[in-house]
């Protein structure tokens, strides 16, 4: 009897469980056949420079184990670069290296590891260790992001990323996801991230998830959640719309950072897209997504699709 | 429409499903529980007589169609004779006959029969009813005591049957006056003669009757005689009377042997004829009989049986007719408890591991493995191996904890024959590489969550799996596969909520109570 009231109000609330959200959403409206655009973070990557999209700059892309000896040619005079595989999930397999010195490369923990190690890194990358099913790699050296400052207070050894969920090419909900120090600086919500809700007309956070409870303030630093405007936004909104067009998946995740200098930059797509995302807005999806449905039909380009996202319940 | 046509499709699979099953349950009596014994009937007839030194042949009539019963089996032992067996209509006769018959002769006759699932095997409507009798010319004294007879009787009763028993309740009451009892004189009571005395009398009115005669199948009975029994027609089905009591119906267990009124043996040159009957029986789990009824029987039902699958075949699908019943089992805490399990079969796979060790000691097993090899596999990550070495090391690590298992018990005497079966290696070694996978991915916390929810899934599949009731089910009624399939479809179906997530959004949920709280102040 709990459990229906408590069911009732979740639908009240338009709350969206996985079993809807992967036969009517996900199901309906990812492919099959499209999975592998945003599975694969090189291909993903290319279709986002055809397009215009900022991404981290490629510097580099290892497919043979006889390729990792040389891994350095494509980064000489480069200081920092992360190193990744490119079917990786979870944050698995990254390797960020914040500066070298003296054949040296020093990783964001301070811990310097000589050219070897680097590539044997890359040599476990390329055997698949990292990617999913355990299926041979490549390994992908890529621009670090330096995150905005903005994020300084809130983020514990990690890239901050924003989430921003796009249905039918449409922004429907969006948060910000703060790596804490249990998640290990990666910024999965379900290793211990901390989701924050945005609000979507103006770009400033609201309240946050963590491990599926609500709360105000970060768990490692107790600086309150809230209240943070995210710089940007509109761009960001308007990156986040024009990923569908690189990927017609109508229900897509698109991960982005802000860089400190070169701005929104989208790091990868993401074909399920999780659910936490309700909590960390204190919204359920459904209606929203029923607003997309009514209305999508009306918009000609990524431009008015944002426009809409503004109108959403 | 397409929730409509998922519902039409599920509704339809299990109609089919329940359909097929119910005649098999209703019509050839297979049944639902797997102990239920039921018992075959064996009835010889015996057959003596004296040679004469000359050819002989005898005629015995056997059952045919008896209705209540099928007939299984039947057995012809009678040595240098040769054997003909005809059938006329109802009438079975079995044609013995020899050059020459030298001595006392025996030949015997045995049935086998179980009791059919359907009371009433009367086939009303493949008989034609009978042509009304004639109304005999009786004796002058005879005609007026059996026109008033009938006259009485008539008075008292409102159809065939309740006539026939008033009339029969009369011609045997001992206080019925004389006249009554001159129809009858001289005669036994419950022979032969006597049901033929009745026919006559009964045929004055013009209804249509005849004479049975059946073997009551008692447990041990023998030197057995068939006993006369009268049947009456009332222009719509047979209906058998006690020409004793006048009651409606036949002894228990009633096999009627005969419908006609010629005699049950004949002998040609033989002397001292004798026939006498003896009956036994013996238990047969109820689930064969059925299956041998069916046979006989000749249902297409049963074609599709299981049981006509060679043994070990048949033990095979034993177990595997149950993996769909375990998938659901998964199926339902999946997408409806929200249960997280290493995918949607590896708990099957852990529930038929559990079959070949046992449920306490697979538990144990898989606790104790699949630890150490999460310990190990840890330290193989430490080296950096690639994955097919990796997965070769761990599946050693499991073989060599298994033989050490093995050898520790079989030393401390703790437990004889513990089995080890090839199955459960592989899956412990699966079992220990996608928990460190999802270890590696998110993180202790949600491996411990999956492997224990694998396990508790699978603890549960296997009551499932492993129970009687379900097991006998399934495989005497396989076409309840169609129901299982079509409850996979409508689970498949399901987009509501699965419990887990009540939890996980219960935040939205205080939300919406308070927004509501809200709403009712501001008003």
């Amino acid at each position: 009897m709990l459990g229906l009231g408590l069911a009732s109000k979740l639908r009240k609330a338009g709350v969206v469980g996985i079993n809807a959200r992967n036969r009517r959403y996900i199901m309906h409206h990812n492919p099959r056949s499209l999975y592998e655009l945003v599975d694969d973070k090189v291909l993903t990557k290319r279709l986002a420079m055809q397009a215009n999209i900022a991404v981290p700059k490629l510097y580099g892309l290892i497919r043979t184990v006889h390729d990792a000896r040389d891994f350095q040619k494509g980064i000489e005079g480069i200081n920092d670069f992360v190193i990744k595989p490119a079917h990786g999930s979870g944050g698995n397999g990254i390797m960020v290296i914040a500066r070298r010195k003296n054949q040296l490369f020093y990783k964001t923990d301070g811990l310097a590891i000589d050219a070897e190690a680097v590539r044997h890194h890359i040599v476990n990358v390329l055997s698949g260790m990292y990617s999913l099913g355990g299926q041979p790699d490549q390994a992908i050296i890529e621009y670090r992001v330096h995150f905005d400052p903005v994020f300084n207070s809130l983020s514990y050894n990690g890239v901050p990323d924003i989430r921003v969920l796009v249905y039918r090419g449409v922004p429907a909900m969006a948060m910000l996801r703060l790596p804490t120090r249990q998640s290990g600086g990666r910024a999965n919500l379900h290793q211990g991230a901390v989701g924050v809700g945005i609000d979507l007309k103006t770009g400033v956070t609201t309240l946050g998830v963590y491990h599926n409870r609500r709360i105000a303030e970060h768990p490692d630093f107790d600086t309150p959640l809230a209240g943070c405007a995210i710089p940007g936004w509109d761009d960001l909104l308007l990156i986040a719309a024009r990923c569908y067009e690189l990927a017609p998946l109508g229900y897509l995740g698109v991960d982005m950072v802000l860089d400190a200098r070169l701005g929104p930059l989208m790091l990868e797509l993401n074909a399920r897209p999780g659910l936490s995302i309700q909590i960390a807005n204190g919204k359920g999806l459904a209606f929203r997504l029923q607003a997309v449905d009514a209305a999508v039909a009306n918009t000609a380009n990524a431009k008015e699709k944002v426009e809409l996202s503004r109108t959403l319940p | 429409m397409r929730r409509r046509h998922i519902q039409i499709l599920a509704l339809i699979l299990s109609v089919v499903g329940f359909g097929l099953a119910y005649l098999k349950f209703n019509n050839l009596g297979f049944p639902l529980r797997p102990d239920e014994k039921s018992f075959i009937w064996t009835a010889e007839a015996r057959v003596e007589f004296e040679g004469q030194r000359r050819a002989s042949t005898v005629h015995l009539q056997l059952p045919a169609d008896p209705g209540e019963f099928i007939n299984l089996d039947e057995y012809f032992i009678a040595r240098n004779y040769g054997l003909n067996v005809e059938k006329h209509g109802r009438k079975r006769v079995a044609e013995w006959s020899i050059r020459q018959a030298r001595g006392p002769q025996r030949l015997f006759y045995q049935v086998e029969l179980a009791q059919a699932p359907m009371a009433g095997g009367e086939s009303a409507g493949v008989e034609k009813p009978p042509q009304a009798p004639d109304k005999p010319y009786y004796p002058e004294a005879l005609a007026q005591v059996v026109e008033g007879l009938l006259n009485n009787v008539r008075s008292e009763s409102s159809n065939i049957f309740t006539f026939v028993s008033q009339l029969l309740v009369r011609l045997n009451n001992s206080s019925s006056d004389s006249d009554i009892k001159s129809i009858t004189k001289g005669i036994t009571p419950g022979t032969e003669e006597w049901v033929q005395r009745i026919r006559y009398i009964l045929a004055g009115a013009k209804i249509s009757t005849r004479m049975v005669r059946g073997l009551p199948l008692e447990e041990g009975r023998v030197n057995e005689s068939l006993v006369p029994w009268l049947e009456v027609h009332n222009g719509d089905r047979w209906e058998g009377f006690n020409p004793l009591t006048g009651e409606k119906g036949y002894p228990a267990n009633f096999l009627r042997w005969s419908f006609n009124d010629d005699p049950i043996l004949e002998v040609e040159h033989g002397r001292n004829v004798g026939i006498n009957f003896a009956v036994s029986r013996r238990p047969q789990a109820l689930t064969l009989i059925a299956h041998d009824s069916a046979t006989a029987m000749k249902s297409s039902l049963v074609s599709w049986s299981l049981y006509k699958l060679p043994m070990n075949t048949q033990y095979t699908y034993r177990i595997l007719i149950m993996v769909p019943l375990g998938a659901l089992v998964v199926l339902f805490m999946r997408t409806i408890i929200g249960v997280p399990t290493f995918g949607t079969f590896m708990p099957i796979l852990i529930a038929m591991a559990f079959r070949e060790t046992g449920l306490l000691w697979g538990i144990g097993l898989f606790l104790a493995i699949v630890g150490v090899g999460l310990l190990f596999r840890f330290y193989l990550n430490h080296l950096h191996l690639l994955l097919v070495a990796r997965l070769s090391a761990v599946l050693t690590l499991v073989i060599i904890m298994m033989l050490a298992i093995s050898l520790l018990s079989n030393e401390l005497g703790l437990i004889q024959g513990f089995s080890i079966a090839l199955f459960p290696v592989v899956i412990l070694t699966m079992v220990i590489e996608r928990m460190s996978i999802s270890w590696d991915e998110s993180g202790a916390v949600e491996a411990f969550k999956q492997g224990f929810g694998s396990l508790a899934v699978a603890v549960l599949g296997y009551l499932v799996m492993t129970n009687d009731q379900a097991q006998h089910l399934m495989f005497v009624f396989p076409e309840l596969l169609l129901v299982v399939l079509a409850i996979a479809i409508l689970f498949g179906s399901y987009t509501g909520y699965r419990l887990n997530e009540l939890f996980r959004f219960r935040d939205l949920a205080l939300e919406v109570e308070k927004k509501d709280a809200g709403a009712g102040t501001g008003e």
